[in-house]
Parts: structure tokens; sequence; C-alpha cells
């Protein structure tokens, strides 16, 4: 229904239906209590207005009264938070199987690279009922990767990833628009999302590949002559890589953290910065030597080479959201020795 | 023009016509006298400010960017927020009405300390003066939210120069609010009790609260932006280990509290026009005071949600929704107190109660929309949208500019002595109402279908226009709304009738003195033995004429 409703957008993903849902019980709510409030005041306005003889009656105030309008709204108000705040926790958590896209920002574009290997500028191919999460990141200054016809929007920073998700329920082409004010033509980083039947984007998606994003980061991965020291083989001067991706490690300084997607790019970028026990700091930084695809196609490399495919998406998932503690305690006693 | 014939032969001396010459105001330590000199310097910059948000709506009036640059264009947006933020709505009541009535509505002669009255008011036109001197060289274009790294690293405008003129004008504010801490604390009339004091003034001490401790916070981060800049220290700059979100946080700390610093002198002063014009005891009186404290209180912690997307915690952006809805509270005890206040009161339509009225429907509506972006998962959807803009429009022009408004034409003649047109001022009471709603409400739609704020041009979606075009069309009349009382003001200056002392029959200490009042406010210091808006004193027959009959009406 409400799609033919000019005044509102599109609902064309599973979250957008989740929002429109608590905008309506607001609109609702908020309705109300301002007819409330109307009512009152053209009421009050209109009956007790000036008449000559009738003075005002003077009333100091009633607790009762302020009782019950301070805690009657605070109720309501808890409503509206917990109800705001399940929506997002479904916002900010991806599935842990959604295939994945890594997102690069810049002044004044935006930089898509499926996992697949296919590379787009200003729009991004979906199909249809598949979970579909961004991993993204800035060049340059902070960008806002905004979908409407989602209802979702995520800041792109600089210097880390974050994460963003969506299920797109229905075929069509909506607008990407940059929502972080970001300079000169910031109005023009704008683009499309085609949300595509599965047959369909099955035959876009065998089109003009350059072979999977993992393949990319391998042959970077030789090329910078990252694989001298992380061996595949034996444990060379530097931590072998298998496995590692999802796992908890732990740090020189005592520390266990998540070897998540920041984590991986925090270690190339500024290796010194998590060092991991029982390595010296002979890592060189890459800072300015890779660009940020490079780095996403060796994160993507990185995780391709995780031990169990399906706890490496688990993992994965958890890179914004909350770690899986479980999850990550059983595999730090499997791997404990691995990482040491 | 002939004068009538009771116009009396002398005038009285008071703060107007004790001395004259330009020295005599540009040196005056007179709290009122100060209290014009900022009237002039903001309604100033509030034109100019005014100015750029007819260019930028008329630049939205079609899809296509078409009427200025990009690049201006965001010069425009940026210097109207930095101009009506920093050099207008900040300094605007409390800066006028406050400096004017704070001294008086507690039987002071004076602010504490009326030289630092003096030189907060140099500080704001110094920084004045050097917003208008980078707006003239070539402005900014960040925004007037100067997020990192954009402002620290890839901007090539003026920023420091911006940034100085904001830290400069920023010290007058904390030194306003200063005086009034020590003035309301140390300088009341015998008997005027913290309870007995009108909440005008328990409105303009929590905001002096804010003034004090939040703006050497904005302080602080100019400096470091600044630093950012000259001597890459590497604060905010990822590549050398700073963090960006950083930034936001030092900078909300300050800017949403200065929300309030903005919205709550206003309801002070609607909460004194509500009493006078429905002749009443305010409902409530504790309740009402109390909740500006709180307000300014809870308002310190919610920053953080100007930033749910901006990459924070999950958790964390739960502990700053709910704290926002704990901030709500207040706010919608003020607005049942005020409807309260209404009932079985005896209402008087005259232009400063159009302006409160006016001011309780936008205020209603731009809090309510306020628990909209509270609520995590919808703020994910509008905010740096539409819908922000509007809501905060709802809360800084329709609450707070309205509630200005209102307290001028309430006191204008206690400050100037003269009589405003009563038929044209509720016209332009009317005007700025339908112009308001026409230009920000269509934004709300805007907002929740998708149209990102800070777009120069939107032809990638046409869809937008109509309602672009109401709100530019609703912007014109906006500014007329808002150009009527300057041009009716200034005519009633010269060829307005005498006000009485107490055209309203109104209560307060400010009545009780002469229009305009004497340089040291009272003939002899007033003793405060009664409570605060004794009306019903006021209109008991045995007191005198009940409130109409005093009024000489000018229409």
């Amino acid at each position: 229904m409400l799609n033919n409703f000019p005044l509102w957008p599109v609902q064309a993903s599973t979250i957008a239906r989740s929002v429109d849902a608590l905008y309506i019980f607001l609109l609702i709510v908020t309705g109300m209590m301002t007819l409330l409030i109307f009512i009152c005041l053209v009421y009050f306005a209109a009956r007790f207005r000036y008449r000559p003889g009738v003075p005002a009656v003077q009333i100091d105030g009633s607790h009762a009264l302020e009782i019950t309008w301070s805690t009657i709204p605070f109720l309501i108000f808890m409503v509206i938070f917990a109800w705001g705040a399940l929506v997002y926790f479904k916002e900010r958590t991806p599935p842990a199987d959604a295939t994945e896209v890594y997102v690069v920002a810049k002044q004044w574009m935006w930089k898509i690279e499926h996992a697949e290997g296919q590379r787009e500028i200003n729009q991004l191919h979906v199909p249809v009922g598949r979970d579909v999460k961004m991993i993204m990141t800035s060049q340059d200054v902070i960008h806002s990767f905004y979908i409407p016809a989602f209802r979702i929007k995520q800041d792109v920073l600089p210097g880390r990833y974050t994460v963003e998700w969506f299920r797109a329920t229905k075929p069509g082409t909506y607008h990407l628009f940059c929502a972080e004010y970001c300079g000169t033509q910031h109005s023009g980083m704008v683009g499309d999302i085609v949300v595509m039947e599965p047959a369909q984007y099955e035959t876009w998606m065998n089109g003009g590949s350059t072979g999977p994003l993992s393949a990319t980061g391998e042959k970077i991965f030789a090329e910078l002559g990252c694989s001298t020291c992380h061996r595949t083989d034996i444990q060379g001067r530097g931590p072998n890589l298998h496995g590692v991706f999802g796992k908890p490690v732990q740090l020189e300084d005592g520390r266990t953290v998540t070897a998540d997607e920041n984590y991986l790019r925090e270690c190339i970028l500024d290796p010194g910065a998590k060092r991991l026990k029982g390595f010296q700091p002979i890592m060189p930084t890459f800072q300015g030597l890779v660009t940020e695809e490079q780095v996403n196609a060796l994160v993507a490399y990185i995780k391709s080479i995780a031990a169990a495919k399906g706890e490496a998406a688990k993992a994965s998932a958890s890179a914004a959201a909350p770690p899986a503690q479980e999850n990550a305690q059983t595999n730090a006693l499997a791997n404990g020795s691995q990482v040491q | 023009m002939p004068q009538p014939a009771i116009a009396p032969p002398v005038e009285r001396e008071n703060y107007l016509n004790a001395k004259y010459g330009v020295w005599s105001w540009l040196l005056t330590t007179d709290h009122k006298r100060i209290a014009l000199l900022y009237l002039l310097s903001i309604t100033f910059f509030f034109f100019i400010g005014g100015f750029f948000a007819l260019l930028i709506r008329l630049e939205l009036l079609t899809p296509a960017g078409d009427l200025v640059q990009a690049d201006t264009y965001n010069k425009l947006f940026t210097m109207h927020g930095m101009v009506m933020v920093f050099f207008f709505l900040i300094p605007s009541i409390p800066a006028v009405l406050g400096n004017f009535l704070v001294p008086m509505m507690i039987g002071a002669k004076d602010l504490a300390f009326p030289r630092i009255n003096l030189l907060s008011w140099y500080l704001y036109i110094i920084g004045g003066v050097m917003m208008l001197h980078c707006m003239l060289t070539g402005g900014v274009d960040t925004g007037w939210t100067f997020y990192a790294p954009f402002s620290t690293n890839f901007t090539n405008t003026k920023i420091v120069e911006a940034g100085l003129a904001i830290f400069v004008a920023g010290f007058s504010s904390i030194l306003t609010g200063l005086n009034f801490v020590v003035t309301i604390h140390r300088m009341r009339a015998p008997g005027m009790t913290w309870s007995r004091l009108p909440l005008f003034i328990w409105a303009h001490y929590a905001t002096s609260i804010i003034q004090l401790l939040g703006t050497p916070v904005v302080a602080v981060t100019i400096v470091l932006v600044a630093a950012e800049r000259a001597l890459h220290l590497g604060i905010f700059d990822p590549k050398l280990g700073g963090d960006p979100l950083l930034f936001q946080h030092l900078f909300w700390f300050y800017s949403h509290p200065a929300v309030y610093i903005m919205i709550l002198p206003s309801m002070g002063v609607v909460t004194e026009i509500i009493a006078c014009f429905s002749r009443k005891r305010i409902f409530g009186y504790s309740f009402v005071a109390f909740s500006s404290i709180a307000i300014a209180v809870f308002g310190f912690l919610v920053w953080a949600h100007h930033m749910f997307v901006a990459g924070m915690s999950v958790y964390a952006a739960l502990v700053f929704s709910l704290l926002s809805y704990a901030v709500a509270v207040p706010s919608a005890i003020k607005v049942f107190n005020w409807t309260a206040t209404l009932y079985k009161g005896s209402i008087h339509y005259d232009a400063p109660m159009l302006y409160a009225f006016g001011f309780l429907g936008l205020f209603t509506i731009g809090g309510l929309t306020g628990l909209f972006l509270s609520a995590l998962g919808i703020n994910v959807h509008v905010t740096d949208t539409y819908f922000v803009v509007a809501h905060f429009h709802y809360i800084m022009v329709g609450g707070a500019v309205m509630g200005y408004l209102g307290g001028m034409h309430f006191w204008w003649p206690k400050i100037s002595g003269k009589l405003y047109p009563e038929g044209w001022a509720r016209l332009a009471a009317l005007i700025v109402f339908i112009g308001f709603n026409l230009t920000f409400f269509p934004q709300f739609l805007l907002g929740y279908m998708g149209m990102p704020r800070r777009y120069y041009d939107y032809s990638h979606m046409p869809e937008f226009q109509i309602l672009n075009v109401l709100s530019t069309a609703g912007a014109t009349v906006l500014g007329v709304g808002y150009l009527l009382p300057m041009v009716y003001f200034l005519w009633s200056m010269r060829y307005g009738k005498p006000a009485p002392d107490n055209p309203w029959n109104a209560a307060g200490l400010e009545w009780k003195t002469p229009s305009p009042p004497p340089t040291f406010n009272f003939d002899e210091e007033p003793v405060v033995t009664w409570e605060a808006y004794n009306y019903d004193e006021l209109d008991s027959p045995d007191k005198g004429a009940p409130h109409k009959e005093e009024v000489p009406v000018a229409r």
C-alpha cells in the first residue's frame, strides 16, 4: 500500500519494514500527544478568553498531575526506546552467511568490489532475497552510505572498516546517497542500487569478472613479499596466517583481541599497534604503499585461508557487532598453540 | 506632526536620554544600553544569516544546481549555520532581553560586573568582525560542524579564521553566563527569595551554567582543529593514528547543550508571557523552575545521539538513546504546565501572547519529532536528512526565535518607552507562523523520503522538487514576517505613543519602574513582599483597574 503513496519512500528491504512499522507507531503516538496538547490549548484559549468581570482562578499546581504527566510520557518513551533499540540491533548485526561486498569511498565516488571480483562505480548490483554485507572504508574524509529504500545508513570512515547490511525484498533501481557532507561534489556522490532477480543476477555476475577478490589478494600477497615471512607451510618470522581470521589472538601486551577485518587492516597499516605475542617487531608499515582496494583484497585473501569457512563467516559477522564470545573461546582453545 | 495635548512637556531622565553621543554608548556600563548594543548587532547578523538562508532556498527551488556554484552553496549553508548559531541564536535572548531584564527582575541596579558585561559585547563584536572578514575573503565550506578530517586535512577554506572568530565570541558567551550566575546569586533585592524569582530568571540561570561549563569545550576543540591543520599532530587524522570520531565527541559535547542555550531562555520568555496574558500564577512553579535545571544537567549527557551512524559501539548508542528520552521528560513537563496555566485563566490575545501560542505549537512539534530521532532504528534512516533539518529548525527557529520575538514585543514598551502598532504586530505573528510551517513542515516529509541535507543539486532525484518549492515559498513568506517587526519597531521609536510604566499590568519588578527605566533601574531599592506572578492581587478590584482598561492600545 505504502509503495504507491507519493510521499512515502519505496520499501525494499526487510529492515525497511521494521523501520516503517516503528515510524507508523510513532506517528500515531506523537499524533495523539500533539492532538491532546493542541485540543487543550485551543479549548482553553477559547473557553477562558478574557471576559469583563470574570477574573482568572488562581491555581498553584498539583503534585498528582505533575507526577502523572511525567510518568506516563516517560513510560511511553521507554516503549519507543526499546522498540527503536531492537530495530537498531537488527540493523547493526549482519547475518553470519551474508555475501560480502567491499566499498571504498572517496571524494566523490563509491568504488565497489564484490567478493567474486566484479567491480563497479556508483552502482551496486545485488540479488533479491540474499543478505548482503558491505565492508566499507574511506580513502579521504568521512562519507555515509545511505540507501533510503532500505532505510539503512552507515558512516564510512578513513582508517577503519564499518559494516552495514541489508536483504533486498523487491527488484528495482534505488537511490544511493552520500549522507555525510564531504566537500564540493557531495551532492554528486550519488548512485544506484540495482536489485535483480537471482537468475538475472547470476548472468550479470558471470560477465566480466577478473576472478575472485581473494585471488587478487593472493597475488598482491606474493608481490609485496608478505609470503617470505608469513609462510603458508611452517611458522615463519611472521605468524602463519592460516586459520587466523575470526579467532582470538594474544598480543604482546597481554591483551586478547579477535582477528576481524579491522584487526587485519590495522596489522597491515600499523603493524606495531597490536603485535602478536612471540613475534619480533620486524614488520614494516604498508601505510601509503597499498591502496584501500589492495588492503581489501589482502583482507579477503587472509579470510579465504581461514581454517573453517563456517566459523570464519560467523566471526566476520562479529567484526562490527558484539563479538561472539562462546565461539571465540572455543577457537582460542583449539588454536592456542598456533597463534603463539 | 502635532503633539497630543496630554504629552508630558518635559521627558523625565531615563537610561536613553541620560547621556548623548557615540562614546556614551560605546563606553557604557549600563546593562540596558549594552542590551541595545547587542540588539543592534544580533539583528545585523540575523539578516545576514537570513540572506544566506534565502539564497539556499532559491538554489533548491530547482533540482539542478543552477543559481550558484557548488562551492558557493557549501559556503552558504556553512555561513548560515555559523552566523545563526554563534552570532544570533546563542546571544539572542540572553544578551538582549536577559541583559536588559535580569537585573531589573531581581531588583538590582546592574549586573554584578558591568565592565565585564561591556567586555562581553566587545568580544562578540571582535568575533563578529573576524567572521565577517572571513566571509568576505572566502568563507568556509565545512558546514558549521567542522567535521574532521575534512576540516583538518582536506579543505583549503578559512577554517582557522572562522574557528578563531567563534573562539573569541565564545568568551563573550562565557562572560555573560558568569555575570548572570553571580548577579542572580548575589544581587537579589531584599525579599526576592529563590522561590519568588520569575521563571525567566530560572531559565537564564540554567542557561548560564551551560554557557560556563560547555563553551570552554568548543574553544578547546577549535584549538585542536587549528593545531591539527598547522602542525599535523595526528589528533583526528587516522593516517597519523588519530581518531576522527574524537572530534565529533568533543564538538557535540558543547554543541548539543548549546541547543539548550538557545531554547531555555525562550522558554523563560514564554513563561512570563503566558502568566501575564492569562492573568495567572504559573501552574507548578517549582516544576517549571527545576525542569530548567534538569534540562541543563541532562543536556550534557546526550551529545552522542548525533552520532548513531558515525561508527560508535552499539551499546554506547543504547545509553545515549535512553538518556535522550530522559531529557525529553522535563521539556514535556514544561509544555503541560504552560497548557495547564491557561486553564481557568482570563486570556488576552495581544501580540506577545500570539507569539507564545506559536511557540507552544512549534516547540511541541519540534520536541515530538525529537522522539523519532532518539529512536535508534528510525535515527539510522532519517539522520543527516531533511528530517533533522526540519526538527532543529522547529526547535531553534519555531521555538527560540518565536520566543525571542514574543519577548521583544512584550518588553518593547519597557525598552523603548513606546508602544508598537498592535494590529501590525498580530499580523506579523500570523505571517511568521504560517511562513514557518510552510517552510519547514515539507522538510519532514522530504527527510523521511530520504533527501540528504547539504545537497546542492538533486537532479538525480527530481521527485523531491514539489516539496522543495513549497519550502522555498514558505521561506519568502517567513522573510516578510521577520522584516515587519523590524520596520514597526523602528517606526514606533519615532511615532509610537509613549508607553505607560506597566502597559500590560504585568507582575514583575521590571514593570514597577518607569518606561524607559532610569539608569539605575529603580528610584529606590525595591523590597519584595509578594510571590511571583501575583496576578490575583494585581487584578483585584481594590488594587486598581483590571488589566484591559489601563492599556492605551495603539492600533
